[in-house]
C-alpha cells in the first residue's frame, strides 16, 4: 500500500518536474517513432529502406527550414503565415533570374536573401515598432506574395540552366545505409543539398536559442512580455529580430524549395505556411508564446510528412485524406496543449 | 463669419471621428478615381440574359452582385472579431462545404439532376445546420479550450476543402433546374441580381436582432473586458462561442449563393481568398480587430468598398491572380493608418501645426 503511494507520488512530482517544453517535446519524439515503427511493422516495404526516410528529409527540407522560422517567431508570441508565399516568390524569380536574367545559381542565392531580408524587414518593422497585430501583418505579406508571384512570371515552367541542374543533381551519399534495388544492384543511399543546409539551421537555431542571450531574449519577450521589459530587454528589437530571421529563413528555404523542385510556379509551396505551423506546433511550440525547442520543430516536421506518407501508402491517395489528418493531427495537438496550459494553471 | 468657419470645421471633424467616415472616404476616392480614368465606369444598361428576361448591365451592377456575399460574410465576421478579438479565417472553405452539402441533398447522391430530389428549402436548411456545427467546433475551440480565434479556424481552414470534396465523393454533381439558378443570378422579371436582395434581408434579421436583443451589448462587453463581463454576470464563453455560430450561418447563405451562380461547385477554387476580403471589410469599417466596439453598418458598406476596389482593379485589366497584391496594399495602408502609434504621432503633428498657425 505505502509503496503504491510512494510511487504515485515520485510519479506526480516527476510530473511537476518536467517542464512545458520538455513534455510537449518528449510526447512529439514519441509519436514520431511509434508512428515510423508502426509504419515499418504494417506497411513493410516502403518504409524499411533507409532511402525511405532520407526521401522524406529531401522533400522536406525547405519545410524543416521555414518551420524553424516559424516556431522562432512563434516562441515570441506572434506568427508569420506570409512564409509559403515568400517561398513560391523566390523559387519563381530565381526560375525567371536564370532562365531569362542569364544569372547563375550562386547569385541567385543572393537573390533570395535579399526577397527574404525585404519581408523581414517591413513586416518586422510593422510589426515590433507600430504595434500591429502580426497575423494581419504577415495575411497582407502572403497575399502581397502571391500576387508579386504572378506578376513575376505567369505560367509554371521548368528551369533549364545547366549550372543550376549540376548543383540541383549534386548529392551527398551516405556510407553504409544503401540497399539493393530490384535488379539487385547495391545503390547508396543519398540526401540532396538541401537537407544539409536544413540541418544546419536546425542545430545553429537549436544553439541559438539554448545558450545565447539573444536566445534567451526570445523566450522571455514570448512569455512575459512585461516582465521581459523590466529586465531590460529591448522587446521591439527582440521582436523585430525573430520577424528578420524567420523571412530570411523562408528566403533560404525557398531557395531549397526551388534546387528540390528546379522550377517556377505561382501555384509552389502553396499550403506551407500552415504546413510549417502545423509542425511547429506538433513539435511543441506553443501558441502564446514563451514555450517551443527547434528540434521539436524537426520532429514535427517528420511526423506530419510520415503521416501523409502512411496515408498514401495505406491506399488512401484520393487528395482530400491528406487535408483531414493534417488538420486532425493538428487539431489533437491544440487540444493537449490548451489542456497542459489548463491544468498549469490549476497548479 | 468666423463662427461659420468654426462650425463647419466641427461639423467636419465630427465626420471624421465617425466610423462610417472610412469606408465611405474610401468609396469616394475610389469613385473619383474611376470618374477621371473612365466615366463609362458608371454606366448602366438595361439589357437581357440569355434566358431573355430583362437584367441590368454594369460595372456598378457586378458590385451590387459580388459584395452582397461580402457583406453578409462581413455581418458574421463584424461579430467574430469583436467578441473573440480574432477572426475566422475558414470561412472560404465552410463555404465550400455547404455549398457541397446543398448539392449532395439536391442530386440525393446521383452526378446530375434535372429535378430536385430533397426540396430546396430542406437542403438548405441542412446545410445551414452543417455550417453551424462547423462554426460550433471553431467557437468552441476558441471559448473552451482558449485557442487563438485564427490557429482554431487553421483547423477547418486546411480540412474543409477536403470534407467538402468528402460529401460528394469527389464528384462535381450538377443541378439543371432553372430556378436553382434564381438565388446567385435574376428572378425571372426583376433586372436586379437576387443576392442583393438576400443580402438585403440577412440585414434587416439581423438589425431585428440587435434591436430586439442585447447581442450587440453583450459581444461589446465581452470583447472590451472578458474577466469585468464575467464579474457583471455574462458568459464569455457562450458569447464568443454564439458569435461563432451566427457567423456560421452567414457562411451557409453565401454557399447557396455561390453553388446557384454555377449550378455545381469547385472545391478547390469556389469562394478562394475569400476569408481576406471578409476580413478586409471588417478592417475598413474601421472596427478594431482586437476586439471591442463595433459597428456593422460600417462593416456591410466595407464589404461594397472592397468589391467595388476589385471590380476597379479587374476594369484595369489586372490578373486575377495579381490582385492580392494590390489588396495587401490596401490592408498594410490601412492598419498602418489605424495604428494606435501612428495616430498619436498624426494628432501630436496636427497639433503642432495649429499652435503655429495660432502663434
Amino acid at each position: 500500500m505505502a509503496s503504491e503511494k510512494n510511487t504515485a507520488e515520485k510519479k506526480s512530482s516527476w510530473f511537476k518536474n518536467v517542464s512545458d517544453t520538455n513534455l510537449l517535446l518528449m510526447i512529439t519524439i514519441v509519436v514520431f517513432f511509434v508512428m515510423y515503427i508502426s509504419a515499418m511493422i504494417f506497411l513493410g516495404s516502403g518504409f524499411l529502406k533507409p532511402q525511405a526516410f532520407f526521401n522524406i528529409l529531401n522533400a522536406q527540407a525547405a519545410l524543416i527550414i521555414t518551420a524553424c522560422g516559424m516556431s522562432l517567431v512563434m516562441i515570441t508570441g506572434g506568427i508569420d503565415i506570409s512564409v509559403g508565399g515568400v517561398v513560391a516568390l523566390v523559387s519563381m524569380s530565381c526560375a525567371v533570374f536564370l532562365d531569362f536574367g542569364g544569372g547563375n545559381p550562386y547569385t541567385a542565392i543572393l537573390l533570395a536573401l535579399a526577397i527574404g531580408l525585404a519581408f523581414g524587414l517591413v513586416q518586422g518593422f510593422l510589426v515590433a515598432y507600430l504595434d500591429i497585430q502580426p497575423f494581419i501583418v504577415s495575411l497582407a505579406g502572403m497575399f502581397f506574395a502571391r500576387g508579386m508571384t504572378t506578376i513575376v512570371h505567369t505560367n509554371p515552367f521548368n528551369v533549364e540552366n545547366e549550372a543550376f541542374t549540376k548543383l540541383k543533381m549534386t548529392r551527398v551519399i551516405i556510407p553504409g545505409m544503401g540497399s539493393i534495388n530490384k535488379k539487385g544492384i547495391y545503390v547508396d543511399a543519398y540526401v540532396e543539398l538541401g537537407v544539409v543546409v536544413a540541418l544546419l539551421i536546425v542545430v545553429i537555431l537549436f544553439c541559438v536559442l539554448r545558450w545565447t542571450k539573444l536566445g534567451r531574449a526570445f523566450y522571455a519577450v514570448g512569455g512575459n512580455q512585461q516582465s521581459a521589459l523590466m529586465l531590460g530587454i529591448n522587446v521591439k528589437r527582440t521582436k523585430f529580430l525573430a520577424h528578420l530571421i524567420c523571412s530570411i529563413l523562408a528566403g533560404i528555404g525557398g531557395y531549397v524549395y526551388f534546387l528540390h523542385v528546379g522550377s517556377g510556379s505561382p501555384s509552389h509551396a502553396s499550403g506551407m505556411e500552415m504546413n510549417a505551423i502545423a509542425s511547429s506546433i506538433i513539435g511543441g511550440t506553443m501558441l502564446t508564446g514563451g514555450v517551443g525547442n527547434i528540434i521539436g520543430t524537426f520532429f514535427g516536421v517528420l511526423s506530419l510528412s510520415t503521416i501523409q506518407n502512411i496515408v498514401a501508402s495505406a491506399g488512401l491517395d484520393q487528395a482530400w485524406w491528406t487535408g483531414i489528418t493534417v488538420a486532425a493531427m493538428l487539431c489533437i495537438f491544440l487540444i493537449v496543449q490548451s489542456v497542459i496550459m489548463a491544468r498549469k494553471k490549476r497548479a | 463669419m468666423e463662427n461659420k468657419n468654426k462650425s463647419i470645421r466641427a461639423f467636419f471633424s465630427g465626420l471624421v471621428k465617425q466610423q462610417v467616415f472610412i469606408p465611405l472616404a474610401a468609396l469616394l476616392i475610389l469613385a473619383l478615381f474611376n470618374l477621371i480614368m473612365d466615366p463609362s465606369f458608371f454606366k448602366i444598361t438595361l439589357g437581357q440574359n440569355s434566358v431573355g428576361d430583362p437584367v441590368l448591365n454594369g460595372y456598378l451592377i457586378t458590385i451590387l452582385d459580388y459584395g452582397s456575399e461580402l457583406a453578409i460574410l462581413a455581418i458574421g465576421m463584424t461579430l467574430v472579431t469583436a467578441a473573440s478579438g480574432g477572426q475566422d479565417i475558414s470561412v472560404g472553405a465552410t463555404i465550400a462545404i455547404a455549398g457541397s452539402v446543398i448539392l449532395r441533398m439536391l442530386c440525393g447522391g446521383q452526378t446530375t439532376t434535372d429535378t430536385y430530389q430533397t426540396p430546396l428549402i430542406v437542403a438548405f436548411l441542412v446545410a445551414v445546420l452543417a455550417s453551424m456545427v462547423a462554426g460550433a467546433f471553431n467557437g468552441a475551440l476558441v471559448a473552451y479550450f482558449r485557442i487563438q480565434p485564427m490557429i482554431a479556424t487553421l483547423i477547418l481552414f486546411t480540412a474543409g476543402r477536403s470534407i467538402a470534396a468528402w460529401v460528394n465523393n469527389n464528384e462535381l454533381p450538377i443541378v439543371n433546374v432553372d430556378s436553382f439558378g434564381y438565388f446567385g443570378g435574376y428572378i425571372p422579371g426583376v433586372p436586379i441580381p437576387t443576392p442583393f436582395f438576400i443580402a438585403v434581408i440577412c440585414v434587416v434579421v439581423i438589425a431585428l436582432v440587435m434591436k430586439f436583443t442585447n447581442l450587440r451589448l453583450y459581444t461589446q462587453a465581452v470583447g472590451i473586458n472578458e474577466s469585468a463581463s464575467r464579474l457583471n454576470g455574462l458568459n464569455p464563453e457562450f458569447i464568443k462561442f454564439i458569435s461563432f455560430v451566427i457567423l456560421g450561418v452567414c457562411v451557409a447563405v453565401v454557399g447557396l449563393i455561390k453553388v446557384s451562380r454555377l449550378s455545381t461547385i469547385n472545391y478547390s477554387v469556389v469562394a478562394k481568398d475569400i476569408e481576406m476580403d471578409a476580413i478586409l471589410a471588417v478592417a475598413l469599417g474601421g472596427n478594431a480587430l482586437g476586439g471591442g466596439k463595433f459597428n456593422i453598418w460600417a462593416s456591410i458598406l466595407g464589404a461594397y468598398v472592397i468589391q467595388f476596389l476589385t471590380t476597379t482593379l479587374y476594369k484595369l485589366e489586372v490578373q486575377s491572380d495579381a490582385l492580392p497584391a494590390y489588396k495587401a496594399v490596401v490592408v498594410i495602408v490601412l492598419v498602418v493608418l489605424s495604428a494606435p502609434i501612428v495616430r498619436e504621432k498624426l494628432a501630436s503633428i496636427s497639433k503642432k501645426m495649429k499652435t503655429k498657425e495660432v502663434a
